[in-house]
Parts: structure tokens; sequence; C-alpha cells
């Protein structure tokens, strides 16, 4: 009898901690609802798309920090995921044994840098860089195109990308090995008798078998470089601007927030920066509920990948 | 024999144990100011060890709010309570000015060697958008004998809200009435053109990694860092370079407008002294009127008194510009008004 009770004390525990997540966030939805009300009631649905931000006349538009954090964001994906899917690859696949520890440790290790250092990195080696040896071959090259339209002044939506690629590699990679490692053996062997090459193998067996953890790897790190903070509002340029050019300054709701919080003393300022950061909030879930989606899709054609999730 | 050994030690310890009890005074606010509220609070607590002041610089608006929630028991700002702010806490602050802060227009030009020179209309323009390159015929015609290069001029501004920001479009309000309409004047404001820097650190940093970039910081963050600054031309006509000393002068100069019976919060941008630096301002503790208890009211107005006279000789060294010494007849007379239980805390030592 007893055992009976204490298993069912600690049952009943368990179910509360695990309640308590959900609960909290809950609660942060409400405390968000509740304090961005003034906001909301002032500005409605336009607050999504207007630009302006004057905390003087009291005219605020998230726009431009919506956008902005997006783009910044994309932009990270577009040039991490090719890096670090092929760091997986290399790392599961192709590399010698001796390496695999090594690399693998290195890659993960750049995750544990604080993102200030990324910052002050960006600032004085990323976009001096930049300056002298990326953007001008780039502009040569791709110059009459939208994207690269303008004059460049180093802190840039460039410059936030690239910084925000650099940190979410690591997640991804991370992410992705374990996911390849999770693939049998069998499925290469298969492959290879069939008479593939060891890269035809990857392509047709190992990387289909693994693309629902692959998706989520990916979405994790877009999770992550959507909430960044510190390292981009150092080197993004925090412009509360629209433009499709990556050389020119953006913002993004999270360096907003960071930014001018602590000195928003009105009412409404204060309001519209929680509007904010409720967008944010939701913007995330929508990017995960999303991914979760992909996942499910893909995952039942192939359900052994997610596994590693 | 046992017993008189107990009392020995019992008023051993005893005088171990300052006699009078401890005052403890929390402030917070500015982040401007830290350094010398920091230095001094420590060196009043060696002369006076049983008042233990402790400071939070946590930015002027976390230190407005602070003060009015009653969570600390006087505030900082950089920037003065608005009247709405005031009238929010019945009108109990007294803003009391302790060291004046100036902004200086920073600039990374690397072919140009001489400190160049701005008027108020020019700098206006420069932050408005209108003039766009360093070659620019206004800028030409106030820098005769500059060789100015065909460069883009980038702006950079703070991207968080600061009482620099406030002094700086204080300044450019009062000297442009386009700025004044379009822009206006706070912590935060809608930048018509540049990039946003985080802190002073982040606005030096940009500027100087950037050639061809224009910013404004604090004076001095700009001296200890060796940043070149402009030389602005004040409302007296003079071009006065930004030191200490015309700091200390645009505040002597704004005092025929305060008054003695001034609450002090007054923008001392633009101000009248012919060797006056013009984006100059005051930082102030904020301070209640009525306290509940008097021996914390008495710590604070004496701390503040010393500050405002002894403390005084600290500041230069410490990159801030001192308070002119004629103000100090107009802060005892403010400071005599604090009051505890109805009646005024202040005694004179």
């Amino acid at each position: 009898m007893t055992q009976l009770r204490s298993d069912r004390i600690y049952q009943r525990a368990l179910t509360a901690f695990a309640l308590a997540l959900p609960a909290l966030i809950l609660v942060i939805l409400g405390v968000l609802l509740v304090d961005a009300l003034p906001a909301l009631r002032r500005f409605g649905p336009s607050f999504l798309w207007t630009s302006t931000w004057d905390p003087v006349a009291e005219v605020y538009g998230a726009a431009p920090m919506i956008f902005g954090t997006l783009a910044s964001s994309l932009l990270a994906l577009l040039l991490a995921v090719p890096l670090a899917l092929s760091v997986a690859i290399f790392l599961t696949e192709f590399s010698p044994r001796w390496l695999r520890q090594p690399v693998a440790f290195l890659v993960e290790l750049l995750a544990a840098i604080p993102s200030v250092v990324y910052g002050t990195w960006g600032i004085f080696v990323l976009i001096p860089f930049l300056r002298s040896y990326v953007v001008p071959p780039l502009k040569a090259l791709l110059g009459w195109t939208p994207f690269l339209q303008g004059v460049f002044y180093g802190n840039s939506l460039l410059a936030g990308g690239i910084i925000l690629a650099i940190m979410i590699v690591p997640y991804i990679a991370a992410v992705s090995r374990e996911v390849l490692l999770a693939v049998p053996t069998s499925q290469r062997e298969a492959a290879l008798a069939m008479g593939a090459t060891r890269w035809e193998a990857v392509r047709t067996a190992v990387l289909p078998y693994g693309r629902a953890g692959l998706i989520g790897a990916v979405i994790l790190g877009l999770g992550r470089a959507l909430g960044e903070t510190m390292a981009v509002t150092m080197v993004i340029g925090n412009r509360h601007d629209i433009g499709v050019s990556v050389l020119q300054p953006a913002y993004t709701m999270a360096a907003a927030i960071a930014n001018e919080f602590s000195e928003a003393t009105t009412g409404m300022y204060q309001s519209a920066l929680v509007e904010v950061g409720l967008i944010l909030f939701v913007l995330t879930v929508v990017v995960n509920a999303i991914a979760r989606i992909l996942i499910w899709r893909v995952a039942r054609g192939a359900a052994v990948g997610s596994k590693a999730l | 024999m046992t017993s008189t050994r107990v009392l020995a030690l019992a008023a051993l310890l005893g005088a171990a144990v300052p006699a009078a009890a401890q005052v403890q005074l929390t402030g917070a606010g500015a982040t401007f100011p830290n350094i010398i509220y920091s230095d001094w609070m420590l060196t009043y607590n060696q002369a006076h060890s049983d008042v233990k002041l402790n400071y939070q610089s946590i930015g002027s608006g976390g230190g407005i709010r602070q003060f009015s929630d009653g969570t600390v028991d006087f505030g900082a700002s950089d920037a003065p309570m608005t009247d709405s702010a005031i009238a929010a806490i019945k009108g109990d602050v007294l803003h009391i000015p302790t060291v004046l802060g100036a902004v200086v227009a920073a600039y990374t030009l690397p072919e140009v060697s001489q400190a160049l020179r701005f008027t108020p209309d020019v700098l206006a323009d420069i932050f408005l958008g209108k003039i766009t390159n360093w070659s620019d015929a206004r800028l030409a015609s106030i820098n005769p004998g500059v060789k100015l290069p065909t460069q883009d001029i980038i702006v950079v501004h703070r991207s968080d809200g600061s009482g620099t920001s406030f002094v700086w479009t204080d300044y450019l309000s009062k000297v442009s009435p386009e700025w004044l309409q379009k822009v206006g004047r706070g912590t935060s404001v809608n930048w018509p053109v540049g990039l946003g820097g985080r802190g002073n650190e982040g606005v030096a940093s940009t500027v100087r990694q950037t050639p061809g970039a224009i910013g404004y910081v604090e004076l001095g963050y700009a001296l200890i860092n060796k940043m070149s600054f402009g030389t602005v031309r004040n409302g007296s006509g003079n071009w006065i370079t930004p030191s200490l000393a015309s700091v200390t002068a645009a505040a002597a100069g704004a005092m025929k407008d305060m008054g003695p019976n001034t609450d002090f919060r007054v923008s001392i941008t633009n101000s009248a002294g012919p060797q006056a630096y013009p984006a100059a301002s005051f930082t102030w503790l904020l301070v209640h009127k009525t306290y509940a208890d008097s021996a914390k009211a008495r710590a604070l107005v004496q701390f503040i008194w010393w500050a405002e006279t002894a403390g005084q000789a600290k500041a230069p060294q410490l990159g801030y510009a001192p308070l002119p010494q004629e103000l100090r007849p107009w802060i005892q007379a403010r400071l005599k008004t604090v009051a505890a239980g109805g009646r005024a805390v202040w005694k004179a030592e």
C-alpha cells in the first residue's frame, strides 16, 4: 500500500512539474497581452505594417523590425545551412576517424562563445573585412541586382546575417550530425551494394532517410537566429528601415527591445515595445509550429531520422 | 574575575561596532555619472563609516521609475523629469545638479588632421541628412584651409535610449527650427538618417571603424579614447573647443536665465556664456522633498552637500566638468528644504 501511495505522490509531482512549463508560457503570453494592450488599442493591426518609430511623437509601427528579424534570420539560414550540413556529412560519412572528435568539438565550441564576443568580433574584424575584401568584388559581380544596391557603411543586414550564420552553424551541425549518425548502416550498405559511389549513397540513402531530423535541425537554428539580440544589434545598424539591399542597415525586434526598453519612460512607448515582444513571441511559436508540421509530413516517409530530435 | 573579563570583552566588542546606527542609502539611475558617484560614495564612506551608500547605474529612465516607485532613496538622471512624471508623484521631487556633461561631434576623417569647425545649422543639417558629403560648400566655407575629402557623411547615433541623445537632440532642437519640427528632443528619437550604435562605445567604435562617419558621444568618453571631435560655434558667435572648462562656463552662462529660485530642471544647451560650449547639460540627483526616516534624510542631504563642495574637486580628473561655484548657494537653499517628520533635516556640520 505505502509503495502505491508514494508512487502516486511521485506521479503527481512529476505531472505538476511537467504542466508548470506550458503554464509558464501561458502566463508569459498573458502578461505580454496585458502590457501591450494600450498599444494594441491605439495602433490596432496597422502596427504590423507601418514603419514610423517615433518616441517623441509617440507613433509606433513595427514593420521594419519584423522585416529585419525575418530577413536577417533567413539570410543566416541561407549561409549557415549548406555549411552546417557539409560539416555534418563530412564528419559522419567522409572524415578520417581521428579527425571526427576534434572537429566536432571545435564546431560545438562555437556555440559556447558569448554573443557579445561575436558582436565585438563583428565590429572589429568582420565589418572591416567585408568592407575591404568582400563587398567590392560582390558589387562588381552582382551590383546590378536589387540586393546589393546602395553604399556599404559596414553595419548592415549582411553583417548581421553573417554573424547570425556563424552563431547558428554549431547548432545545426551538431543536431544534423546526430541525425546522420542515427541512420542505420544497413541503409548505406544497401546503396553501396547497388553500386552507388559514397556521395551517391549519402544523397540517395542517408539524407532522405534523415530529412525530417535535418529539417528539425535547421528550424532549431532559425529559432535561435530569430531571438538573438546582442551580437546582431552590434552590427546590424539599428535603423528602422525596410530595404531589399543587404548592404543597408536594418533592425530586429529583439535588438530594439534590448536597446530601448530601459529608457522607455512613457506608458505608450513601453507598451509598444511589449507589443514588439508579443509579435516576436507569436512569430517564434508560428515558426516552430510550421517546423513541427513539416517534420510530421516528412516523417511519414522516413520516421527514423526524427528520433534524433 | 571572570565577570570583569566578560565585561572587558563586551566593551571591546562594543567599540568595534559603530556607536550610531548605520544608515543605508540606495540610489539608482543614470549611467553617465556612475564613475564619479561611485568614487564619491566610497570616499564619503571612509570619512563617515556610519553612512553606507549604494548606487546602481541602470539608466536615467530606470532611475526615474525606481525613484517614483519609492524602491530607492534617491534617483539620478541625465534628463529632467517631465511635468507629468512629477505630477504623478505629487511634486515630491527636487532636482539637484551634481556635475556637468557635454556631448561632442566625433568624426573619422583620416586625411584631416586639424579639428573641424561646425556651425549649429551645419550640424543640424548633417544630422537631418541634408548635408551628405564632407566636401559640401557650407562645411568648406567654415573650415578655410582644410582640405576636405569628397566622401559620403555617415551619421551614427545612439540606438539605446540615453541622456546623451537627449542633450544632443535638445541642442539641435534649439538651433534648428526644422529639427524641432521634424524630429524634436528625447532620449530616443526618430533619426532621419544614420546608423544606430549601442551605448557610447557602440557609437564610438562605429565612428572609428568607418571613414567619413560622424556621431555624438559623451565628452569624457571622447577625451579618454582620444577621438577627434569638432569645434562648435556657440550662441555668442565664438568657436568653442569642447573642454571641461567650456562646459562649466555653459552652466555659469545659463545662471542668469535660471534665477535663484530655479528648480534646476533647466536645459543649458546653447547657453548664453561667451565661452560656453553649447551641447552641455547638468546631471541630476533626484531627492524627495519629504522623507519618513529623518536619519536617512539627514545623511543623504549631508552627503549631497559634501559632493557639491569637497567632492567637486574630484570631477576634472574623472572626466566630468565641475559645477560653477556660484551655483552652490542655490543648491544649498534647495537642500535646506528637505524635511522629515515636518522638520527640515539640514544641520550645519
